[in-house]
């Protein structure tokens, strides 16, 4: 499989999950495990751009994808927006979740433009679907936040769907 | 091993404190560059898995280790029958307060006995984390079952008054509340319960540690390094010189990685039968039955007034459980002593005894649970009275503390009512329940006061300042979310007016000066104070090193007459000073370093006695909290009764704010939690066996992004004149009075009162 850009070829037991080989095997702990049993978000990691508990994908299904985990999604030594959004509007307390959150958003994202509807979206058959404040909560609620950071994650994944991460950025 | 890069990134200049400013670990948390304790790599690591008691109280008569430990990879099958030996739980004692952080007094693997359902009977410890995980699951233990008290519900009735000790008061008096109850016009008299509740923080109870000879070092992810570090020499009967612990980041933690358990003693245990550095996260239901929750209540809180709203009576009572194993009081009526200035209070607590592990502080321990019941029962009683909630609290403001007359430090929480009220429209709340709709939607609002005491505790820092400007504060506190680092970087940058960007602050670690352990909101404001202090005395050296020299502006000057800005010392009279690099230049000083606090054993106990005796005298003195006014409006569904919280504000009284942005957080963060109290949070124990039914985060039910709006703070930021920068802590107070404020939108919504929490959806069909 290609892990942020890198092929690894490894070899590993059929019931290793993917969680554990990126953080046991590649050392890749920026993912990271909170109940190991899809019920938190925690382990959200991006295959060929989708979003996935890795916690309950086995690795050897994978072979030959495309993984991005945290320490991937910056690109050419410039921050994700996504990863400037949650420091300035403070998206989180202790961390632990963050990496899921920002991986969580950014796979939402594109979901949202590729024209995915929500359970809280009102015309299923719409064109564009306005991603209002509800609609990222609803996107968002597979991804816990025991320290309650929900606020500022909203914000920041606003700020960077409605372009306003450019904007700060330039004005930098 | 390192220590923690704290490189702050905002460019700022002047002083920094009261300034919203980024995280200094924003980049290490968005980047999943920050380890935590599961993630330090060793060369040679073996991973452990815990095995559980599925019985209540047993003696353990057989063990079948052989399928375990046929399993590929498997290192060591460590039972009690093969376990080395452990000292017992360390007795208590007053002077060292690290010997009230044993998790419970069992000597797990130590035993054949069973205590709780879920105590652990052995560790496993294998190559990999898979094998480790599968040959847990093949020991089998075989046992005796012994009679078992594990139903709350049942064993209410036998409950014991608890017992007022210096640091916690069971219960108090003034005057005759049963007969001025009897004799009031007005009154209600309620029954409530609360639940267990969880902490679930996100990171699960993790542990890494490696033995070098009686040396080690453990990764832990604690809310006290330095007693994790204590209990374990003390297990292990190694000089806890030798023991290094190490916790930068935290996973979210609220009172649940406080005590040391047994995962974490297993974990140390496992690396010494085997020899090689061991690594083990509890799996999410190991940390239901492994660590400690918030004990469930039954309370108690019973009102009279006259017609004009006046209390003549209150009256609040508790009962919690406690372990037979640990745990220990909840102060539920805490709230109850300061709120209110009724002519007669009695407050009392009792517990009751199970064969359950023990009970341990959760975010603001009895102040959640206890103002759900105060300030609910003064809903009710406005209703009884026909009297707005807020001005019924207003004509029952006390000028000084309602049980005993102290004077409050500080109080101000009919100003935050009074913001409140006006910031969220409280004046177009039509008080009738069920009057207000949104199409289909009932619509509620209630309010509640937020209460939450203030601590100080010892904190030994260092700072140094070098020649090149620069500035390192170390102090072995704890980082789980707070923003500790950031706001201790902003004080000491102030204190010496150096630019923020050049203060480095290393924490959570015991080979720095021992700081206190992150619980009771105390934290910042006990670090901040050493900071400033320590501060001072490195501006007294710097001062002596100028006026030694006879080329400097400042001789002949006094601190007082003196400015610390612009990166050295400047004189209020005119703009000469000096900076100080010149300042250490001259005197040919790499740099100057002050320490407040000491960790020799002699300054152990000096400390601990000095933090026992200004407590005591303090607590004698005056009353001091946070304390604010929490604003719900909630939405409920007529047909399903469903929920939803539409909007929240806060107003809080916690004195100076040093960082609106992280203290924010912290707030929201509180009120988060005290959403998920109200309307979800519950652990379901099964009543025949004391075995916790809900132990995953599928059937706990913590709020998610969908269950919460955003979410107003705002503050007085007056200083509390009693504390160090006038700070109070702000890490508990959000959560109190929350699930009281939902309780009363949701009747002010529909009409119904809902006395036991949480308020689902069954509970108003
Ligand atoms: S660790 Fe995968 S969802 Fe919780
Ligand atoms: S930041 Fe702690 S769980 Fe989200």
């Amino acid at each position: 499989m290609r892990v942020n850009g890198a092929v690894q070829s490894l070899e590993v037991e059929p019931r290793v999950s993917l969680l554990d080989v990126l953080r046991e095997h590649l050392g890749l702990t920026g993912t990271k495990k909170g109940c190991n049993q899809g019920a938190c978000g925690a382990c959200t990691v991006l295959v060929d751009g989708e979003r996935i508990n890795s916690c309950l994908a086995l690795a050897v299904q994978y072979a030959g994808r495309e993984i991005t985990t945290i320490e991937g999604v910056a690109t050419g030594g410039q921050a994700h927006p996504l990863q400037e959004a949650f420091i300035r509007n403070d998206g989180f307390q202790c961390g632990y979740c963050t990496s899921g959150q920002i991986c969580s958003a950014i796979g939402m994202l594109a979901e949202h433009r590729a024209g995915a509807p929500s359970a809280v979206t009102e015309h299923l058959a719409a064109e564009a679907v306005e991603l209002s404040g509800a609609e990222i909560r609803e996107r968002m609620s597979g991804n816990l936040c025991r320290c309650g950071a929900y606020n500022g994650i909203v914000e920041s994944i606003q700020d960077v769907a409605a372009g306003h991460a450019d904007v700060l950025a330039a004005a930098r | 091993m390192t220590q923690v890069e704290n490189r702050p990134r905002t460019g700022t200049s002047g002083p920094v404190v009261g300034r919203p400013i980024d995280r200094v670990d924003g980049v290490a948390k968005t980047t999943g560059a920050a380890r935590y304790s599961a993630e330090y790599p060793y060369a040679d690591i073996a991973h452990a898995a815990l095995v559980h008691a599925n019985v209540t109280r047993a003696r353990i008569t057989a063990v079948d280790t052989a399928a375990a430990s046929a399993v590929r990879g498997v290192l060591a099958v460590i039972t009690h029958l093969n376990a080395p030996p452990m000292k017992p739980a360390r007795p208590v004692n007053l002077v060292n307060l690290s010997t009230l952080a044993s998790g419970s007094s069992v000597n797990y693997l130590n035993t054949d006995e069973v205590h709780w359902n879920g105590q652990p009977v052995a560790v496993v410890v294998a190559e990999t984390l898979d094998a480790a995980e599968e040959a847990a699951a093949l020991v089998a233990v075989s046992y005796e079952e012994l009679p078992a008290t594990v139903d709350f519900g049942a064993q209410e009735p036998h409950a014991t008054p608890q017992k007022s000790t210096a640091i916690s008061s069971g219960g108090a008096t003034k005057g005759d509340a049963e007969a001025a109850l009897a004799a009031a016009p007005v009154s209600v008299d309620l029954r409530f319960t609360t639940p267990g509740h969880h902490h679930n923080a996100l990171e699960p109870h993790a542990t890494t540690a490696a033995w070098d000879g009686d040396r080690l070092v453990v990764h832990e992810g604690a809310q006290n390094v330095a007693w994790v570090r204590d209990q374990l020499a003390w297990k292990f009967d190694v000089p806890p010189a030798g023991i290094r612990v190490i916790a930068p980041y935290v996973g979210g933690a609220f009172g649940g990685k406080t005590m040391i358990w047994p995962g974490t003693i297993l974990t140390v245990l496992a690396a010494r039968v085997t020899g090689r550095p061991v690594r083990m996260m509890l799996t999410r239901e190991g940390v239901y039955r492994a660590v400690g929750g918030r004990t469930p209540s039954t309370q108690r809180v019973a009102l009279g007034a006259d017609a004009d709203g006046s209390m003549t009576a209150l009256i609040h009572t508790s009962v919690t459980q406690i372990g037979r194993v640990g745990g220990g009081p909840e102060q539920v009526t805490s709230q109850s002593r300061h709120l209110y200035d009724a002519e007669n209070i009695l407050v009392q607590q009792n517990q009751v005894t199970l064969d359950a592990l023990s009970n341990t502080a959760m975010r603001a321990p009895g102040e959640s649970i206890g103002t759900f019941a105060l300030e609910a029962a003064v809903d009710e009683l406005a209703y009884e009275l026909g009297i707005d909630p807020i001005e019924l609290r207003m004509r029952n403001e006390p000028a000084r503390n309602p049980i005993d007359g102290k004077r409050f430090a500080h109080r101000a929480l009919r100003e935050a009512y009074a913001r409140g009220a006006e910031l969220f429209g409280w004046s177009d709340r039509t008080p009738q329940p069920g009057s207000m709709r949104d199409g289909r939607w009932l619509v509620g609002m209630g309010v509640a006061s937020a209460y939450h005491p203030s601590w100080q505790f010892q904190a030994n820092v260092t700072v140094r300042l070098a020649a090149d400007g620069t500035v390192l504060v170390r102090c072995g506190f704890h980082e789980m979310g707070m923003g500790g680092a950031t706001a201790q970087a902003q004080i000491a940058a102030d204190a010496l007016g150096v630019p923020f960007e050049s203060v480095r602050v290393e924490y959570g670690d015991t080979t720095l000066p021992t700081g206190p352990g992150a619980g009771g909101s105390g934290q910042t404001a006990s670090v901040a104070a050493s900071v400033v202090a320590a501060c001072e005395k490195v501006q007294r050296t710097v001062l002596a090193l100028a006026t030694g020299s006879k080329d400097s502006p400042l001789r002949g000057q006094r601190l007082a007459d003196l400015r610390a800005r612009d990166g050295g010392l400047y004189r209020t009279d005119d703009t000469r000073g000096e900076s100080y690099a010149a300042i250490l230049g001259r005197a040919g000083r790499v740099s100057v370093d002050a320490a407040v606090g000491s960790d020799t054993r002699l300054g152990g106990i000096v400390g601990q006695m000095r933090f026992l005796s200004k407590f005591l005298l303090d607590n004698r003195r005056w009353v001091k909290a946070a304390s604010g006014a929490q604003f719900c409006e909630v939405r409920v569904d007529p047909d399903t009764g469903e929920v939803r919280v539409s909007r929240w504000l806060g107003v809080f009284d916690v004195g100076t704010v040093i960082n609106a942005k992280t203290a924010s957080s912290q707030l929201r963060g509180g009120i988060v939690m005290g959403l998920g109290m109200a309307l979800g949070e519950e652990t379901l124990v099964d009543p025949r066996t004391g075995r916790i039914m809900n132990a995953n985060l599928s059937d706990y039910h913590v709020p998610v992004h969908a269950d919460v709006p955003p979410i107003e703070v705002h503050y007085l930021d007056e200083p509390d004149p009693t504390m160090p920068l006038g700070l109070i802590g702000v890490g508990e107070v959000g959560i109190t009075g929350v699930a009281a404020a939902v309780a009363n939108a949701v009747h002010h919504a529909t009409g119904r009162r809902v006395r036991d929490l949480p308020i689902t959806l069954d509970k108003l069909l």
